[in-house]
């Protein structure tokens, strides 16, 4: 569904994705994994067109991103830190989403509006939510149009454990709709039923993607958490 | 592009500095015409305000709002929208509330008080100047990501072509004194907005008598239609050069 091939992409000196080439495919769970700062972030805004590659192509469903705007309406996404114009409420938020794609998509999907009780809070402006809040937004947004693909910039990061549960429930039932969710989170032990495949990212450079299973049996670990840390402490060894 | 602008446009009119911006122009129009028992003379008075005042407050109001929407800007972004569509809808968001504003704060009074030509002239050149400063601040916004570098090039700037530009015609004028210029200092006065708002408004308000020779050669060129014309052209490319400029850079830009 989205082919990157050999993506490189400067900010000064520092290569935040050096030559980067990866393939997701439909039905998949996908965990973007890597310590702070490995260009996870940069990948996920190349994908929505957010950052310009240096060189390389990122194909969408077989056609070329590069100054395409129309295949972001399959797209849903939940930033990191969203913030919107202080001044509008809620309700004026959503309400411009939905006016923005008008005409693409129907019967938006207001799950996520219901269950996060932000339906009592509509007239809320934006400047008074706390983070966690305008976390619930975001999310809500980025399954309210149905999309196709899902990308998740740590989507549980400020969230109460409930409303954590509950996204996460979202995520699972979406992915068994057969969509492509993308994650990133550092929050390994939540990640273990969500995801069936880890990406793993190092200094912008792509160390391994494969498939959970194919990683907990090559480890010997039954949780992601350990998995990973199998990984890493090996590398290390390497390294020294 | 209408169903952003529509947003963008509630957004700035809710904000408190236009508020401040209009009722301060309204206060400073009408204490102006009271103040002086000859509406002309008044009106005189408005314009160097004007000149200063509208300028200034486009300039910087406008770049500290496009870099406080760097996050809304983001998430309009990773929304199916063309990039040109958000620039130009922030653009003409921008414009269309302040030209607003304009309009409100000395359009109104100026019709009340003094709705001749000279009037009529000074409230266009105060919407071109608008415009032409909020495409000024999108272009001052669009050249540095860091919002205090970004403010400090738009003082700059607002401060180049309201006093440095002047103080350097006047140098060139000393130092050339012995040779012909007034040929020149027409074309000199297309390269600032507001040099050519002022000549604009002085030639209908029929002082440039008092401007000497030069003054005789602005009227001969600037007096006609044609001149007019030419300067209001003058203006428009002044909005939209910075603008396609700061569209192609922002079109590659990485948020």
């Amino acid at each position: 569904m989205i082919v990157a091939k050999n993506i490189t992409k400067k900010f000064g000196k520092l290569k935040a994705l050096d030559d980067v080439s990866v393939t997701f495919s439909k039905g998949e769970c996908i965990a973007l994994l890597g310590p702070n700062g490995c260009g996870k972030t940069t990948l996920i805004k190349s994908l929505l067109g957010m950052v310009v590659p240096d060189s390389g192509a990122i194909h969408f469903n077989n056609e070329l991103i590069t100054n395409k705007w129309m295949y972001r309406s399959q797209v849903g996404y939940m930033p990191q830190i969203g913030r919107y114009p202080e001044n509008m409420t809620i309700a004026h938020v959503i309400d411009m989403m939905k006016d923005i794609r008008k005409g693409i998509d129907k019967d938006p999907d207001e799950e996520l509006v219901k269950s996060f009780g932000l339906k009592d809070i509509l007239q809320k402006k934006m400047r008074t939510l706390s983070g966690g809040t305008t976390q619930k937004v975001s999310a809500a947004l980025a399954f309210m149009f149905r999309p196709d693909v899902l990308i998740l910039d740590e989507p549980t990061a400020g969230l109460d454990p409930i409303s954590s549960e509950k996204l996460k429930q979202k995520i699972i039932k979406e992915k068994e709709k057969g969509k492509l969710v993308l994650i990133t989170s550092h929050i390994l032990s939540e990640l273990d039923d969500l995801i069936t495949e880890v990406f793993y990212m190092q200094e912008g450079k792509l160390l391994f993607h494969k498939k959970l299973s194919a990683l907990k049996e090559e480890t010997g670990e039954e949780k992601l958490s350990k998995a990973i840390a199998k990984i890493m402490f090996q590398q290390e060894e390497v390294a020294v | 592009m209408k169903k952003l602008l529509k947003y963008v446009i509630v957004d700035i009119v809710q904000n408190k500095i236009v508020l401040i911006y209009t009722a301060l122009l309204l206060v400073i129009s009408l204490s102006v015409f009271n103040l002086e028992n000859n509406a002309a003379k008044g009106l005189l008075s408005l314009l160097n305000i004007i000149l200063i005042i509208v300028p200034l407050i486009c300039i910087i109001f406008s770049t500290i709002y496009i870099y406080n929407s760097s996050e809304f800007i983001e998430l309009l972004v990773s929304q199916p929208l063309k990039r040109r569509t958000i620039w130009l809808s922030l653009f003409s968001g921008l414009s269309l509330s302040l030209c607003l504003a304009f309009f409100i704060g000395a359009g109104i009074p100026i019709l009340l008080y003094n709705a001749d030509a000279t009037g009529f002239m000074m409230i266009a050149m105060g919407l071109f100047l608008t415009v032409v400063f909020v495409s000024i601040a999108m272009l001052a916004a669009g050249l540095t990501r860091d919002k205090a570098k970004g403010i400090g090039l738009s003082i700059l700037l607002w401060l180049y072509f309201s006093l440095i530009f002047d103080a350097l015609v006047l140098f060139f004028l000393f130092q050339f004194q012995d040779y012909p210029l007034e040929n020149i200092m027409v074309i000199l006065s297309f390269l600032n907005p507001i040099d050519l708002s002022r000549i604009q408004i002085l030639l209908q308000m029929d002082i440039s008598a008092l401007m000497g020779y030069t003054g005789a050669v602005f009227r001969d060129f600037f007096g006609n239609n044609t001149g007019i014309l030419l300067s209001f052209l003058g203006l428009f490319i002044w909005i939209v050069f910075p603008l396609m400029i700061s569209l192609k850079m922002f079109k590659r830009k990485d948020l």
